[in-house]
C-alpha cells in the first residue's frame, strides 16, 4: 500500500498521475481520481483567481491522516493527493485525488471520502480575488453535511 | 539573558521559555500578524494563552473571541481547556476551505 502527499504551487499533470496509479499495478482493477479547478462562485461579483493558503508541516500530516484513515475503510492500495496552493487563476487546477482498488466500488467510496474529509479537516484557506478586492471564502455548512454518510 | 554580543549557549534554553504562537487565513490578515512568540511563566490553557495576548493586543479582542476560531497546539486540532507549556507551537485560525 502507498500514499502520496504534496502540497506544491506549481500545477499537476493528471495523465501523468493516472499512470503512476496504475503502472506496475496488476492487483488492481480500479482507479479513481478527482481534480477539483478554480471556478467562478456564485456570489455575484466574478472572481479572477483564488489564493490558497495552508499550514505547512500540518496539512500534509493531516492528509496522510485522511489517506490512512481510508485505508482502514476500503482497500486502497494506492492513494495519491495534490493540493496547489499560492494564486490560481481561473479554470486552473486545484486539488487531484487519486486512488486505485481490486474493485470499482471501493475506488469511488474512497476517492470521495477523502475529498469530502479535506474539505472539512485539511488546513487550508481560500481568499478569492475579484477586478477591484477580495474575499475570504466561508466555511460551508453543505461540506460539513457530507461527512454525515461516513459516520457509522 | 545573556548581556555583550557573546553567543552564549544559555540563550537557546531561554527560548524555550517561549511559545511561538501561527496565525493563518482571513486571522493572519486582520491581526497584520503571521507569528510571534510569546513568553510564559508557566503552563496556561489555550484559554487563558489568548486572554495574554488580548491584554498586550487589546485591539484583537473581537478577532480572537471569533466563535468559531480554532486552535492547534503542535499541529494538532486542540480545545481550549488544552495545556500549553514552553516550547510548543500554538496556531489559531478560521474553520479551512481547501479542495
Amino acid at each position: 500500500m502507498s500514499i502520496h502527499i504534496q502540497v506544491q504551487t506549481d500545477d499537476f499533470n493528471v495523465g501523468d498521475e493516472h499512470n503512476t496509479l496504475c503502472s506496475n499495478n496488476k492487483s488492481d482493477g480500479a482507479v479513481v481520481t478527482f481534480t477539483g479547478l478554480v471556478r467562478e462562485f456564485s456570489s455575484g461579483d466574478n472572481v479572477i483567481a483564488l489564493e490558497l493558503e495552508h499550514y505547512p508541516g500540518m496539512t500534509e500530516q493531516l492528509l496522510q491522516s485522511i489517506a490512512e484513515q481510508a485505508q482502514t475503510r476500503w482497500q486502497l492500495a494506492r492513494i495519491c493527493i495534490i493540493h496547489r496552493v499560492g494564486y490560481l487563476a481561473l479554470g486552473e487546477q486545484i486539488v487531484f485525488v487519486g486512488v486505485t482498488s481490486r474493485h470499482r466500488q471501493a475506488a469511488f467510496e474512497g476517492a470521495q471520502f477523502i475529498m469530502d474529509y479535506l474539505k472539512n479537516h485539511a488546513t487550508f484557506w481560500k481568499k478569492e480575488h475579484f477586478k477591484d478586492s477580495s474575499n475570504w471564502v466561508e466555511f460551508k455548512q453543505s461540506d460539513k453535511q457530507a461527512l454525515g454518510k461516513w459516520e457509522k | 539573558m545573556a548581556v555583550g554580543s557573546a553567543i552564549n549557549p544559555n540563550d537557546v534554553v531561554s527560548n524555550a521559555q517561549n511559545v511561538e504562537i501561527l496565525f493563518f487565513g482571513q486571522l493572519k490578515e486582520r491581526l497584520k500578524c503571521s507569528k510571534l512568540s510569546l513568553e510564559i511563566t508557566r503552563p496556561l490553557t489555550i484559554s487563558e494563552l489568548k486572554l495574554r495576548l488580548v491584554s498586550q493586543y487589546p485591539h484583537w479582542q473581537p478577532w480572537l473571541e471569533e466563535r468559531e476560531l480554532l486552535a492547534a497546539l503542535n499541529q494538532t486540532m486542540s480545545s481550549s481547556d488544552e495545556i500549553v507549556k514552553a516550547g510548543d507551537e500554538l496556531a489559531f485560525f478560521p474553520p479551512v476551505t481547501g479542495g
